[in-house]
């Protein structure tokens, strides 16, 4: 049995699967030798004429070139530069239609030729064999070779790969087996020993075992060319194949020349094998041995249209248009001009088209030669198709799946290992353009993986973003999060403060009814000792008490929630809500003073916000409340059950409270008494702006003189701020109750004098005067009835209040919820009289 | 007794198949669903929202629940027609009438007119427009997925979504299209 290596060297050949007889017309232009045409009046340089990437421009409009002086420099990703063909003038860099079935505009330099045809400084390798590989593969990437067989492969890829896999044979693809093209053909039988030279290069830079030239045997004249040149080397061998369609692919000749088979998928060099079509290795030959750069290749230009159908030497860039003019051109109606062979090459949509590296057809049909592809049929399930296809595919199935847009399953059957050669439609009986589905299924599969890859990339982008965003919000937190803990730090002192102030809150509740008895004092007084009683008072007093029931649920909840002012408030924050609830409870005074009414209180319980609003004011009230503490009697005991451990600590902070107390309303009482005065001294014009005015004041006289009270209970409290005296505490308590009175009594007579001065700069509005003569007799008629009803429970409350402060709580509840009832009843009543009032005031007038 | 033996080899075997069973259950625990996966793979990722949900994946999430498989008009027929056969549901046509082949578009500044608000920055879920404040804004065209989400943003309107631009790499053979003809 033979080796391989020994069949191939006996001559041995293979078949391949499937394949065509196409006629050759091979004849109609392989009768002259390869012609020159004169120059183009211009050339037309797409920067990218092969596979890969653009070089970058190294010339300007307007620039001189000389022929082979490059015009791009290669950058990466297999990028070839471009060379001027001829000397002449840069005209114009811009975006001309390309050789490409779309024509799709591609950049482009537009050269004018000088028709000097002046060759720059050439350097020409004189023994290739004294360079090094390197050297050697830079000068045919800077040649700007490509494959020149259709699809402009860069070449110097090509002649570097063996260092990435040892190259076992050199298949030099000399077949041309399509109809017409007659290039190759011309080319090995005129420049056969440049064409070996070019393999001999190839050869030292690759060092394959053989050189195998592929000659299709309808071309003798070729192969007994090539045969002569490289008599001289043992390792070409030359063989004629058997003519048929498409030995000349790639993969068909390598199977024919070796036996071996492309896996699916991938490229010769996976089975050792490197293919160079002769036209590429004639350019070899050219760059290196005369240092000239790749600007001319060999066209053919046939068909039944062309007078002079032949191979000529056309300069890259030369326009179809041009060459078919040279050639006789004689267009017919409908005419097609395609750029490559009847099977593989493509109907160009304008003649308008630079000849480029990849260009070796110019086909000019009569409709009776090629004719128009008829209408497309059903399939019939013939099969001519798949015993056609050279890569044994199964094209009708390919079709199906191609029409049903199933990428998929075109994937699965291997849609990417058709070659496009077009076999199977040419014996379609239905006339199917198969590969034209091919193509455009391949291309939106292409386009479908790119978009994957896209998506890929934009998931990726959208995640990186969506991490940035959480990072950043958590940062953010943190930052917070942060500041706020040095917040609670430096807060911490004054959360001392403020724990005592909360315990001082507390023990108000029993304090209430400190208040209570305060009050009721007050209004005993003003029902004994006054003439002409003003329910102001009252009606404060009972909003007072609401606002002390709000403030005492608020508190019940603050202390639920003790973090809230333990954590979040410092002591700052707690001075400025005083300092608002003082505000508030004082506008609050002033409108349950001026409206004598008490739906105030109600709503804000059921309105959230004005609940809000509320516990805002009840924690003022409980501030205020802390500096009511001040009888020792009564504080001392529930401070000390509060906080049996710290009594000491407990007495400081009530000491500081009652220090702030004092300031707050000393404050207070200042403000009010200056507030009274400008009121009554400024709104004299209105009277009724003027009743509120007065009102308003009263209120204020009213807290102004409780809070001195309070300041006189806490003057003696200072001095009996401890415990173990409970008898000089309760002598004080009481000179401080009969101040209080003394200074409530003042502060009614104040309050007083001003609604005469009311009464008395009203005069011009006798039923508004009327009105308030009714109210102000309602409004003494309820006071009284409250004061008596105080009095009768502060003899029942009297008692207990000194024994257990604890009993207090419920009684101050009870008597608040009497005296609700009772001022409502009161204030039914002084409606009526005040309506009666008014009728009576309507007679008169 | 044969009923007592009986019972206990079935025991046992419940016991050992069920021992086994519960290891497998750890021991091969799919981590997340992987129709979601499989379903978002499908979807373009331009991250667009025209589904309805804040993004391909919370729709592949919607999709494996149940939800319409033709709520995504970037990706098209084809996209509808794959995640129709992945869930084995009948391929509907794409919700809101759009067409079925989108057109592919970026998003185009015209930096002249921009004033540099950072606005169409926030809204870019991949992150393709580049500037900062008060200076121009530019679309990096590679990245941008054509979601239009930037374009509302906008204060000034100089946002505009311009066709992608057909280029030879891009092309595809037209099968009906008479040839153009141009011999002169």
């Amino acid at each position: 049995m033979e080796t391989l290596l020994e069949q191939i060297e006996h001559g041995k050949l293979w078949q391949f699967p499937g394949g065509i007889h196409p006629p050759e017309q091979k004849s109609v232009s392989n009768q002259a030798s390869i012609g020159r045409i004169p120059l183009p009046d211009y050339l037309v340089l797409p920067l990218k004429q092969h596979i890969g990437a653009n070089g970058q421009l190294l010339v300007n409009k307007g620039d001189t070139v000389r022929k082979g002086q490059p015009l791009t420099r290669p950058g990466a990703n297999w990028s070839l530069p471009v060379h001027a063909p001829t000397s002449g003038v840069i005209s114009d860099i811009k975006p001309m239609p390309s050789a490409h079935p779309s024509a799709l505009p591609e950049l482009s330099i537009v050269l004018t030729p000088d028709g000097e045809d002046q060759w720059c400084e050439l350097s020409p390798v004189a023994d290739y064999t004294q360079l090094d590989n390197q050297a050697l593969i830079d000068i045919i990437h800077h040649a700007g070779i490509a494959g020149m067989g259709g699809a402009g492969f860069p070449t110097y890829v090509k002649a570097d790969s063996a260092r990435h896999k040892p190259v076992e044979f050199l298949v030099v693809n000399g077949v041309e087996c399509e109809p017409y093209i007659t290039a190759d053909d011309l080319l090995m039988r005129e420049h056969a020993e440049q064409i070996v030279q070019g393999i001999e290069i190839m050869q030292h830079l690759l060092c394959p075992q053989y050189v195998l030239v592929g000659i299709e045997t309808n071309k003798p004249e070729a192969i007994q060319a090539m045969t002569a040149a490289a008599a001289h080397n043992d390792k070409i061998l030359v063989r004629g194949l058997p003519v048929k369609y498409p030995s000349g692919g790639e993969k068909q000749l390598i199977q024919v020349l070796t036996s071996k088979e492309v896996p699916s998928g991938g490229i010769p060099a996976d089975v050792g094998v490197l293919v160079q079509n002769v036209g590429t290795l004639f350019a070899v030959s050219e760059a290196v041995c005369k240092g000239k750069p790749l600007i001319e290749r060999v066209v053919t230009v046939t068909g039944n249209t062309i007078q002079t159908p032949q191979n000529v030497w056309a300069l890259l860039g030369t326009e179809i248009k041009h060459l078919l003019t040279c050639q006789g051109f004689e267009p017919v109606s409908e005419q097609r001009v395609i750029m490559g062979g009847p099977m593989m090459g493509f109907t160009l949509p304008t003649v308008r088209i630079p000849v480029v590296k990849t260009t070796n057809c110019i086909l000019a049909p009569d409709n009776q030669e090629l004719a128009v592809a008829g209408s497309e049929q059903a399939c019939i399930r013939c099969s001519a198709c798949a015993d056609a296809c050279p890569q044994t595919l199964l094209p009708q199935q390919l079709q199906w799946f191609a029409k049903g847009k199933e990428y998929d399953k075109l994937e699965e059957h291997n849609l990417f290992d058709c070659i496009e050669c077009g076999a199977c439609a040419y014996v379609c009986p239905s006339e199917i353009p198969l590969v034209q589905y091919y193509r455009v299924a391949k291309a939106e599969i292409r386009e479908q993986k790119l978009e994957k890859v896209k998506a890929e990339r934009a998931k990726e982008r959208f995640e990186a973003r969506k991490e940035r965003l959480e990072r950043e919000q958590e940062e953010r937190q943190n930052r917070h999060k942060r500041s706020a803990r040095s917040n609670t730090r430096s807060a911490e002192q004054s959360d001392k403060v403020s724990a005592a102030m909360e315990r001082v809150k507390q023990k108000k509740d029993s304090q209430s009814a400190v208040q209570a008895a305060i009050e009721r004092a007050k209004a005993k007084k003003s029902a004994d000792g006054t003439l002409e009683p003003d329910n102001s008072e009252v009606a404060l007093e009972r909003a007072k008490r609401k606002e002390k029931a709000r403030q005492y649920k608020a508190e019940k909840d603050t202390q639920a929630t003790p973090e809230m002012h333990a954590g979040g408030a410092g002591s700052r924050k707690d001075a400025v809500a005083a300092a608002i609830a003082r505000a508030k409870a004082k506008k609050a005074a002033q409108q349950n003073d001026a409206t004598e009414s008490s739906a105030t209180a109600p709503a804000a319980s059921d309105d959230p916000r004005k609940a809000a609003v509320a516990a805002a004011i009840a924690r003022a009230k409980a501030k205020k409340a802390a500096k009511e503490t001040e009888q020792p009697d009564e504080a001392q005991p529930v401070e000390a059950d509060a906080e049996p451990e710290d009594p000491r600590k407990a007495a400081v902070a009530a000491a500081i409270a009652r220090a702030k107390a004092k300031k707050a309303a000393k404050e207070v009482e200042q403000q009010a008494e200056t507030e009274a005065h400008e009121e009554a001294a400024t709104e004299p014009d209105d009277p009724r702006k003027a009743a509120v005015a007065a009102a308003i004041a009263r209120a204020k006289t009213k807290k102004a003189a409780k809070e001195a009270e309070q300041q006189v209970d806490a003057e003696p409290d200072n001095a009996a701020a401890e415990p173990d005296d409970p008898r000089k505490a309760a002598v004080a308590a009481a000179i401080a109750r009969a101040k209080a009175k003394k200074a409530a009594k003042e502060a009614e007579q104040q309050a007083e004098t001003e609604a005469h001065e009311e009464a008395a700069t009203e005069p011009e509005d006798p039923r508004k005067a009327a009105v308030a003569a009714a109210i102000a007799r309602a409004k003494a008629k309820k006071a009284a009835k409250e004061a008596e009803q105080q009095a009768d429970i502060e003899q029942a409350s009297s008692a207990p209040e000194q024994e257990s402060p604890a009993n207090n709580a419920p009684l101050s509840a009870e008597e608040k919820r009497q005296a609700a009832i009772k001022a409502a009843v009161a204030r039914a009543k002084a409606k009526k009289q005040a309506a009666a009032k008014d009728q009576e005031g309507n007679d008169l007038s | 007794m044969t009923l007592f033996y009986a019972l206990i080899a079935i025991g046992a075997l419940a016991l050992i198949f069920g021992l086994i069973l519960g290891y497998a259950a750890v021991k091969y625990r799919v981590e997340s669903n992987p129709i979601v996966d499989q379903v978002d793979a499908i979807l373009p990722q331009t991250q667009c929202g025209q589904c309805g949900y804040p993004g391909c994946r919370p729709y592949a999430e919607a999709i494996a629940n149940g939800d319409d498989v033709n709520k995504c008009p970037p990706g098209g027929e084809a996209t509808v027609k794959k995640l129709a056969d992945l869930m084995g549901v009948e391929a509907k046509p794409l919700a809101g009438g759009e067409e079925a082949e989108p057109i592919k578009k970026v998003a185009y500044i015209r930096e002249d007119e921009c004033i540099g608000c950072t606005k169409c920055i926030q809204a870019c879920p991949v992150d393709a427009i580049v500037g900062a404040t008060r200076q121009m804004h530019t679309v990096i065209a590679d990245e941008c997925t054509g979601c239009d989400l930037c374009v509302d943003p906008c204060p000034v309107d100089c946002i505009d979504m311009i066709p992608v631009a057909q280029t030879i790499q891009t092309w595809k053979w037209q099968i009906d299209a008479i040839p153009v003809k141009q011999i002169d």
